[in-house]
């Protein structure tokens, strides 16, 4: 009965779900950093870290962020004060917000839940337009880049935030284009309806031009490696956060993080059949979604470790030249294939 | 299936170069390379050692730090001239010894008081051994002497001796070689009737030295000695003393080892330079004495 109370209280249950997603913003990211570190160490032949935590460095990311806590806030001198300290919370806060719609399983057979809490299952929110509030949403974040690039008044950190810039507007198109054909095959915007229409087969197999586009442009997005000229640390240092130091910078690398954790689970909903498992179908949804998303992630972290930075023009003829023009290609056949069959 | 396993590596090779030379599946042949080098690479162990864990695996004549072995050094101070980073410090003073003969004059020599190196100014060139003339200097293998603090990097006599435990002894010569200096010079006064005076073999073995340089390094003390008998201040007693033939191994005092026509000929004949030919032929001859003497 108190569990029953507890549940129809639509507040409780909404302060229950904030906080899961936050747990989870908070801890997959240091997970990946973990991966990213030994991954990446082995992959070079090396060991990665071994000390902190006694037991191969599992304590590493945790003793990183106690450091970047302890360090100086050092904001510079010709530096714009607010718009340089408030840049790193705009950078984050869209990407935390990701993470309330990535559905982990499916809807509960009955329901309960009272109106304005987001349904029965395994997510924060359930959105009507949950792809469309993703990829509007995840969009923002170069807007503190901008202001992280402009406040600094350093050269380096302007050109790192003008490239971030101009590679989001070349890969949020391929990234948008890609994405709206799912939908159109899926029938619906809501993520939720995207995982369970892909009951009969993963999204993957009749949109994989899609999908391989998806993931590049995830992977510029994220100015991840190969795509990580705003950050060129042989070039420009270190970009938009050059000039930053402790907590601050911390914010930077956690939300790189956790947009690759977030990103990785939306191609997982879209592409690789969200909760739907194969071969061994009785392993809980939620599961499936995580492992799909560790198994993505990874190959963020393998691509970084394979492959050397492209050069800025380079980046551009991608996007405009091939990705785009293939991505419009794949939304006319698919509207093709939904009309005829 | 009688392909060997080169025959069918080649023919991969081949299929792989044409593959690769392809314009639009190349370039895609040649990124999916790229991930499985490195997943490949991922699977196989680290190549790390966890050194302060486990000790690295190092050669036996890593140059690790410099050595001294003190009573080597003559202060003639070349190892701190010619430093490139002015990291060597020495201290002596000059000791009166008395004389030999009443009234005569006291001798005098040099003491060494201090001997430093600074290595936090040390780049690790090995001028200072190289230049060394009486083998005073050593590389050490031992490099673990890290501090905290920059001022207690600089060394004293001390320390430097210790790490002197660390050199391994030079490598034995190999079979036919040249007897060192040291060992040449006794042969010369060994087989004298009676002890020559020293003053007499001070002499000898300059000679010797010119007409036959030794292979390797002979033992640092012994040429310490040597050249302190050649020099002109020495021929004294002490010097003689220091000089006394240590107690010869059996077998060493034969007849010094003759070449073997017969291997002599039949290295020449293998294209060897005369060098190497005349060695193989003595180290035959020595080897054929052995046979008959067991």
């Amino acid at each position: 009965m108190i569990f029953y109370h507890f549940f129809s209280n639509p507040w409780a249950v909404f302060a229950l779900k904030l906080a899961a997603v936050f747990i989870f913003f908070l801890t997959a990211p240091l997970v990946l950093g973990y991966v990213e570190h030994k991954g990446l160490a082995h992959m070079q032949s090396r060991l990665g870290p071994m000390e902190a935590g006694r037991f191969h460095g599992w304590a590493q990311l945790i003793a990183d962020g106690v450091k970047f806590i302890q360090k100086e806030d050092i904001v510079p001198d010709a530096a714009d004060r607010r718009i340089f300290m408030l840049a790193p919370m705009i950078v984050i806060i869209p990407v935390s917000l990701v993470f309330l719609v990535i559905p982990f399983g499916p809807a509960a057979v009955s329901c309960h839940a009272p109106a304005g809490t987001g349904g029965c299952g395994f997510w924060g929110e359930n959105f009507d337009v949950g792809i469309f509030f993703v990829l509007a949403i995840s969009a923002i974040s170069v807007i503190g880049m901008l202001m992280a690039g402009w406040a600094s008044a350093n050269k380096f950190s302007l050109i790192g935030a003008i490239r971030g810039a101009a590679q989001l507007i070349a890969y949020e198109l391929p990234l948008v284009l890609a994405a709206s054909a799912v939908a159109m095959q899926a029938g619906t915007l809501s993520l939720v309806g995207i995982g369970d229409a892909q009951k009969a087969y993963w999204f993957v197999f009749p949109q994989i031009a899609g999908f391989i586009i998806f993931v590049i442009a995830s992977l510029a997005e994220l100015s991840r490696p190969p795509f990580d000229m705003p950050i060129a640390d042989s070039e420009i240092i270190f970009g938009h956060m050059t000039e930053y130091t402790g907590i601050r910078f911390g914010l930077f690398l956690l939300s790189e993080y956790a947009g690759i954790v977030s990103l990785s689970a939306i191609a997982v909903v879209l592409y690789l059949g969200a909760w739907h498992g194969f071969i061994v179908p009785w392993i809980p949804g939620p599961i499936w979604t995580l492992a799909k998303i560790g198994a993505l992630s990874f190959l963020v972290i393998w691509l970084r470790a394979t492959y050397p930075r492209l050069r800025e023009d380079q980046l551009q003829k991608m996007a405009w030249k091939y990705l785009i023009p293939i991505a419009l290609v794949n939304i006319l056949l698919t509207m093709i294939f939904k009309v005829v069959f | 299936m009688a392909m060997t396993k080169e025959q069918r590596a080649a023919k991969l090779r081949e299929l792989e170069q044409k593959i690769a030379s392809k314009k639009g599946i190349g370039a895609l042949y040649g990124l999916a390379k790229g991930m499985s080098v490195t997943m490949r690479t991922m699977l196989k162990p680290a190549i790390t050692t966890q050194y302060p864990h486990v000790k690295p695996d190092l050669p036996e004549r890593t140059r690790g730090v410099i050595a001294l072995k003190e009573e080597n050094c003559t202060v003639c101070m070349l190892c701190s001239r010619e430093c490139p980073d002015w990291c060597i410090y020495i201290d002596s003073h000059k000791d009166v010894m008395p004389p030999k003969t009443p009234g005569a004059r006291g001798r005098t020599r040099n003491v060494l008081d201090r001997f430093a190196i600074d290595y936090a100014l040390c780049m690790y060139c090995g001028i200072c051994v190289d230049v060394c003339p009486f083998d005073a200097l050593f590389w050490s293998p031992h490099f673990e002497y890290s501090t905290d603090d920059l001022s207690t990097l600089t060394h004293e006599m001390d320390t430097l001796a210790k790490w002197m435990d660390y050199v391994p002894p030079p490598p034995a010569l190999e079979d036919g070689a040249e007897d060192p200096v040291e060992v040449s010079k006794e042969a010369v006064s060994y087989g004298a009737p009676a002890v020559a005076a020293p003053v007499a073999t001070a002499t000898a073995p300059a000679a010797t030295a010119t007409a036959a340089p030794p292979r390797t390094e002979p033992a640092p003390s012994q040429e310490g000695a040597a050249a302190d008998s050649a020099t002109p201040a020495g021929g004294t007693t002490e010097a003689a003393e220091t000089q006394a033939p240590p107690a010869r191994e059996e077998g060493h005092d034969e007849e010094p080892p003759q070449i073997d026509q017969e291997a002599y000929d039949a290295a020449i004949a293998q294209g060897k330079p005369d060098r190497e030919a005349r060695a193989l032929a003595k180290r035959a001859w020595i080897l054929k004495r052995r046979k008959a003497q067991s």
